[in-house]
């Protein structure tokens, strides 16, 4: 950093949604970072702090008079989206994901100045199936690859990312490859799964499941725009979770659904607006999934706070429901076992 | 010769033609004799003995009548009978691990393998199928290394993986340690299997799985035999099918950790296959849809195992550390190393078969 004698200018984009916002605001107040220009299409709904925002949607060529107007040196993505929301229908988000993304390098690859690029992507990329090992690494491809949906935007737009790699070689790329983002403040297709009142499973499918607290995510990505290293990484808390762990620890009930049902049940969810169901999401949630993060920790020198576990109980002390009725029972056992125990002791 | 006397048919011996009226036809009363009335006048008392009173609530739960100390004392006694004398700190015990259970504060590892319900749920099931029904006999359990990497590599046999579930139980009852199976994708494909089988440490018979668990000092298990093992016709008993790509040999020798060769001995007998429906295997998705002597004509007690005697050798370890780092990308050592591993147990398969007296005992 040091020999970087002038203050860094960052171009964040998808600053719209709320991990967006929150990220380019702290980025914003960190040392050695000068300006943070924030893009989207929808001016933001909270506060922005420093950060300037312009309204430039990334799916037209304005983007390219944006950085090189700004004279920006790096570029952080986010704007990779899971679910249409209210950006409209998949057509909308298959625009916003793959064109925007294509407009965004095709203005890098134009800009000089550009020296960083880092991109949010997911491990959504892997795919879900029956034949995945037990733990994906970066070098290894999904066992299917995926025919529509988030998962074939998100293989798209890691293809672009490696095509622009290879045409700026100068450019340092980052690739993240994040687990499900957990955390008090996090809407997303998972967050919403959790947060319906009486959760649907898939019967006789027992998924593991890795998760990434908020603040992990926020530090992850200062870390990139700081770091010089280069590659993709998979990022995750430690350990991994079961599904029906993470239902009991909500003490939620669920209702386990043969996997043909699953199906209707999703859409029927989605048209209440409930939760979001996406084909891979329900790969995800019979298969699940686990990424390795040995590199994260080796080559990008980044250390999660929160374990798979921590992130999760965060997430749970805002969304779980109050000791259950059995727990309830338990404990007045316990409490009653302990007690003559203790008289026992006495009268003998 | 006196008058006949006229028995009717059919009324059980009361006067009538059985036409099932309460009171016989005048007629017949005359027929059977003078005494119509105090019979019938017993017989009213016998039924008016025979009404009960109305049963109130506090009969029918026979435990109100029983004081609450008695019901005190029986529970301790029954406590004493589960738990022994200590059985307040073991009931304890057991009331917090439910709570923990309930409140799914418990860690699994990387593969979903959850230690509790490995140990207490499925081992602690199949210690009666393993001591009584098989009678499992488990020869040279010391070549097991007490800790560190190793790779088990037995046959596969018995139409449904009975034999993998039996060597878990076999290595852990003698070594104290998980045995972590690497199964066919199939078995990650069907619901309750697969997250039983995760649960209980199995993982996807992959390279990755494989070497992952080895380097990670994990005791991995596998069946290169796969399916051709397992659901080969009852008439190939014992003889060793093909050993896949040898890509178990490639994860022990990258890995450097002894291939310890398993011979199973008993388990040919469990469900002899003499019959296979490949149509309805295709339709199924399954690799054969086995016929056996008991199924399907049995329906569900088809699939009740044969008590065949089951004798299990756990051979010499294979080094393989010795090899250098290029050995594993090198298909000639690859077989050779994979056919020494199958010619081990094919032979010790033999001399198991030549010790056991008979199929049952």
């Amino acid at each position: 950093m040091g020999a970087e004698s002038r203050s860094r200018v960052v171009l964040v984009t998808g600053v719209s949604r709320d991990l967006g916002r929150r990220f380019a605001r702290r980025l914003a107040a960190e040392p050695g970072v000068g300006r943070v220009i924030g893009v989207d299409a929808v001016p933001p709904r909270g506060d922005i702090g420093d950060v300037s925002f312009v309204r430039a949607d990334i799916r037209n060529p304005v983007i390219a008079k944006v950085i090189a107007k700004e004279d920006v040196d790096t570029v952080v993505h986010m704007s990779v989206i899971a679910t249409p929301g209210s950006a409209g229908g998949r057509g909308t988000m298959k625009e916003l994901n793959v064109i925007g993304t294509m407009q965004l390098l095709a203005a890098c690859q134009k800009a000089p100045g550009i020296r960083h690029l880092v991109v949010k992507s997911t491990s959504t990329v892997y795919g879900a199936s029956s034949r995945d090992p037990a733990m994906f690494t970066e070098e290894m491809q999904p066992r299917r690859q995926p025919s529509s949906g988030y998962a074939k935007d998100v293989a798209e737009i890691e293809g672009y990312i490696r095509g622009f790699a290879r045409r700026r070689p100068d450019v340092r790329v980052t690739t993240l490859r994040l687990a499900n983002v957990l955390g008090p403040h996090v809407t997303s297709p998972i967050t919403s799964y959790f947060r319906l009142p009486v959760i649907p499973t898939v019967l006789g499918f027992d998924p593991r499941l890795q998760f990434v607290h908020e603040s992990d995510l926020m530090r992850v990505l200062t870390h990139c725009v700081h770091t010089d290293v280069a590659g993709t990484f998979n990022v995750a808390g430690d350990g991994v979770m079961l599904l029906s762990q993470a239902v009991r620890r909500l003490r939620k009930p669920t209702v386990p659904l043969v996997r043909p049902a699953v199906g209707g049940v999703a859409g029927a969810l989605k048209s209440a607006r409930m939760a979001d169901f996406s084909p891979e999401q329900l790969g995800f949630l019979t298969f699940g999934r686990g990424i390795d993060t040995t590199r994260m920790r080796a080559e990008l020198g980044f250390e999660p706070t929160y374990t798979t576990q921590a992130a999760f109980a965060d997430f749970a002390a805002v969304v779980g429901q109050p000791r259950s009725p059995a727990e309830a029972l338990f404990d007045g056992l316990s409490s009653l076992m302990a007690e003559p125990a203790s008289t026992g002791a006495g009268d003998g | 010769m006196g008058d006949a006397e006229v028995i009717p048919i059919g009324t059980g011996g009361r006067p009538g033609r059985g036409s099932g009226q309460a009171r016989p036809s005048a007629a017949s009363r005359t027929l059977a004799g003078a005494k119509p009335r105090a019979e019938r006048r017993e017989r009213t008392a016998s039924s008016s003995d025979r009404l009960r009173p109305a049963t109130t609530t506090e009969e029918r739960a026979p435990g109100a009548g029983i004081p609450p100390t008695e019901w005190l004392e029986a529970l301790q006694a029954a406590a004493v009978q589960v738990f022994g004398d200590e059985w307040e700190p073991q009931l304890a015990r057991v009331l917090a691990f439910l709570r923990r259970r309930l409140a799914g504060e418990y860690a699994v590892d990387e593969y979903g393998f959850d230690q509790e319900v490995a140990e207490k749920l499925v081992l602690a099931s199949l210690r009666p199928i393993a001591e009584k029904w098989f009678r499992i006999e488990v020869r040279g359990a010391e070549n097991l290394p007490p800790d560190g990497g190793a790779l088990v590599v037995s046959n596969h046999s018995g139409t449904l993986p009975v034999d993998g579930l039996m060597t878990m139980f076999a290595v852990h009852e003698h070594t104290g340690r998980f045995l972590r199976p690497l199964g066919a994708d199939l078995v990650f494909r069907l619901p309750f299997v697969s997250s039983l089988a995760r649960k209980s440490g199995a993982t996807l018979a992959c390279t990755e799985d494989a070497e992952r668990m080895l380097a990670g000092g994990e005791l991995a298990g596998v069946w290169p035999e796969g399916f051709k093992g397992i659901g080969k016709p009852f008439t190939e008993r014992y003889k060793l099918q093909r050993f896949g790509r040898g890509g178990f040999v490639a994860a022990a020798v990258r890995t450097g950790v002894p291939i310890i060769p398993l011979s199973v001995v008993g388990a040919e007998e469990i469900y002899p296959l003499i019959g296979n429906v490949p149509s309805l295997a295709r339709l199924l998705g399954l690799p054969y849809v086995p016929i056996t002597p008991l199924f399907p004509w049995l329906g569900p007690l088809g699939l009740v195992p044969l008590p065949s005697k089951w004798l299990m050798e756990f051979g010499e370890p294979i080094r393989t550390d010795e090899y250098d780092a290029g050995a594993a990308d090198d298909p000639m050592l690859v077989f050779n190393v994979t056919d020494q591993v199958r010619e081990t147990i094919q032979q010790s398969l033999y001399s198991l078969l030549m010790q056991r007296s008979s199929v049952w005992q």
